[in-house]
């Protein structure tokens, strides 16, 4: 049986740059554990002289040549969106004082 | 029924005999009507309006307008739409205005059909109710008190409303086929990689799949013939055949389709199963060869789904991060509290709970024992599934296990939840296409039959499909 702990959930939300309510940690400990359970049952499954699966049709290093394409949206176009520009850039918090 | 079928109702508009504007009207007016199902969380009527004109203008100039020409549809919100709003049904997207347009939808645009709404979905298509919304649940066409399945549940109930000839759905693992079982219309999923998903909320990219939603086979066939194809902004899409996908003979004699035996244990709804038994015996006497196979790893399906797929929500998801687009925090203290709080606010439950267990098994030291382990799993139900289909054509047997179940009946247990996929994820982790489609009733609750066929045998499925919808009148 996996039992997350409270601090196993708090390390993961750190990771997941989530910040959970101390009622959130209780509830993701109990989901999460339960979840992890439940997957349990591929651990017992023969995968003897099998290789894992990640693309399911066979392509393989699928490339285009190294060349400007119009994506259908322009720089600006995409800046529009953004919360806060400068200099035709994407404006973040500093993060080197 | 308010719509014709889709090729005739084009072609009308072709000659002059309908207008683009009246069918656009027809849909607006009729998603306004129904608005207490919640299936729609934002139109675009200003852009559909006026591409309605210039449809009817080219008309009268003579000049062609496509083979949708007119056609109103409904795209799930997690399409990039131009004129409106693109949320995924998320806090976190809910001031995202599109810069672009999903391959999809262009190539169907092309063709002259107009989107004029979004429809309702899980946010970020985690679910299989639509209860994960952030604006709240979409109710079934059958029954408000009832769910319309997840999480294309917004398209499902559109097209059950008739609010539009179609929709576009997402299928990660039963999305599209789910509602279409739930509210009683044809879902189809196509091959992995037959449709670009350019443009499109990426869920789960090894399984994600964009397909259609629609009252009739022949219908889904010709939106799956306009939108299929290589697509160079999405380096995962396949060739596609140069045969019509919607021209096929529905002959089905001597076909072979296996009964898959695992989907007919404990857990099928006695009612749901008699339905599906009488369906295959309809098939048998049109002329199937009707075999009972096994695919004993199909039961580790949605146990591998759930590893994989929150794997790669987590990553997928990362990039929601309140900095270039959509929710952000401006009186953040620093770059880290600007994150935090963007994804706290911006994510439903569900998605953090996703986000947290693809994190969970891809860390250091889970890596080999969670995720590796159901990549490798996943060979070995592809195996079975490629041996299998060495001796049939297509696999048929429930697309759910029960009919559509209660708002809040599984909220709060979210393993409850997700084996309402149990019988559509294997399609998923294995690439083949499936369609759910309407074959009869349980008190009035709609039950689909699910059809599969091999990889890149779309064209076969449709036709087999078409054939039991004929077969099931």
């Amino acid at each position: 049986m996996t039992k997350l702990s409270s601090a196993d959930v708090r390390k993961l939300a750190r990771l997941c740059r989530l910040r959970l309510t101390d009622k959130e940690v209780e509830l993701y400990q109990n989901d999460l554990s339960a979840i992890l359970n439940y997957v349990e049952i591929l651990q017992k499954v023969d995968i003897k002289g099998l290789e894992p699966t990640s693309q399911v049709t066979g392509l393989m290093n699928v490339v285009r040549p190294d060349e400007v394409i119009d994506y259908g949206a322009s720089p600006d176009d995409l800046l529009k969106n953004a919360p806060a520009v400068e200099a035709h850039q994407f404006k973040v918090k500093r993060i080197i004082e | 029924m308010s719509w014709e079928p889709i090729a005739g109702l084009a072609e009308k508009v072709q000659a002059g005999q309908l207008t683009a504007q009246e069918l656009v009207e027809k849909s607006l007016k009729l998603i306004d009507e129904k608005s207490v199902f919640h299936a729609i969380l934002s139109v675009t009527a200003e852009r559909a309006r006026k591409r309605a004109k210039e449809i009817d203008e080219k008309v009268k100039r003579g000049q062609k307008v496509g083979r949708l020409a007119g056609i109103p549809f409904i795209a799930k919100d997690n399409f990039l739409t131009f004129g409106g709003k693109t949320t995924a049904a998320s806090h976190i997207l809910e001031p995202f205005d599109a810069p672009y347009q999903s391959t999809a939808i262009e190539k169907l645009e092309a063709e002259g059909a107009i989107v004029v709404a979004k429809a309702n979905l899980d946010a970020f298509a985690h679910g299989s109710s639509t209860e994960n919304s952030a604006f709240g649940p979409t109710l079934n066409p059958h029954d408000k008190t009832r769910v319309p399945g997840g999480s294309s549940g917004g398209s499902g109930a559109s097209v059950a409303l008739e609010l539009a000839p179609f929709a576009l759905g997402t299928d990660t693992g039963g999305s599209i086929r789910l509602p279409a079982s739930y509210c009683g219309v044809v879902g189809y999923k196509p091959t992995y990689g037959l449709v670009s998903r350019y443009g499109v909320v990426a869920m789960a990219s090894s399984t994600d799949v964009i397909g259609p939603l629609a009252k009739t086979v022949e219908d889904a066939a010709l939106v799956l013939e306009v939108m299929s194809g290589r697509d160079k902004f999405d380096g995962t899409t396949i060739e596609r055949d140069k045969a019509d996908y919607s021209d096929f003979t529905k002959d089905v004699k001597g076909k072979k389709i296996g009964i898959v035996k695992e989907y007919f244990s404990k857990g099928l709804d006695k009612n749901v199963r008699a339905i599906v038994e009488t369906s295959i015996k309809k098939l048998q006497k049109a002329g199937a060869e009707i075999k009972e196979v096994s695919l004993p790893s199909i039961d580790l399906a949605l146990a591998c789904y759930y590893i994989i797929v929150p794997a790669e929500v987590s990553s997928n998801l990362s990039r929601y991060d309140g900095q270039r687009y959509g929710l952000a925090i401006k009186d953040a203290k620093d770059l880290d509290e600007s994150y935090e709080k963007a994804r706290e606010l911006g994510f439903e439950a569900e998605n953090k709970r996703r986000i947290m267990i693809g994190t969970y098994v891809l860390s250091s030291g889970y890596y080999d024992a969670y995720y590796k382990r159901a990549q490798t799993v996943r060979t070995k139900l592809i195996n079975e599934f490629n041996g299998v289909f060495k001796d049939v054509d297509f696999l048929v047997g429930p697309t759910a296990p029960t009919t559509a179940f209660k708002l809040g009946e599984n909220v709060g247990d979210p393993l409850k939840m997700y084996l309402a996929d149990i019988m559509t994820v294997a399609a998923n982790l294995t690439g083949i296409p499936a369609i759910s489609v309407p074959a009869g009733e349980v008190n009035g609750m709609p039950v689909g039959l699910q059809l599969m066929a091999p990889q890149r045998a779309d064209r076969p499925l449709m036709a087999i499909a078409k054939c039991f919808q004929e077969v099931s009148k």
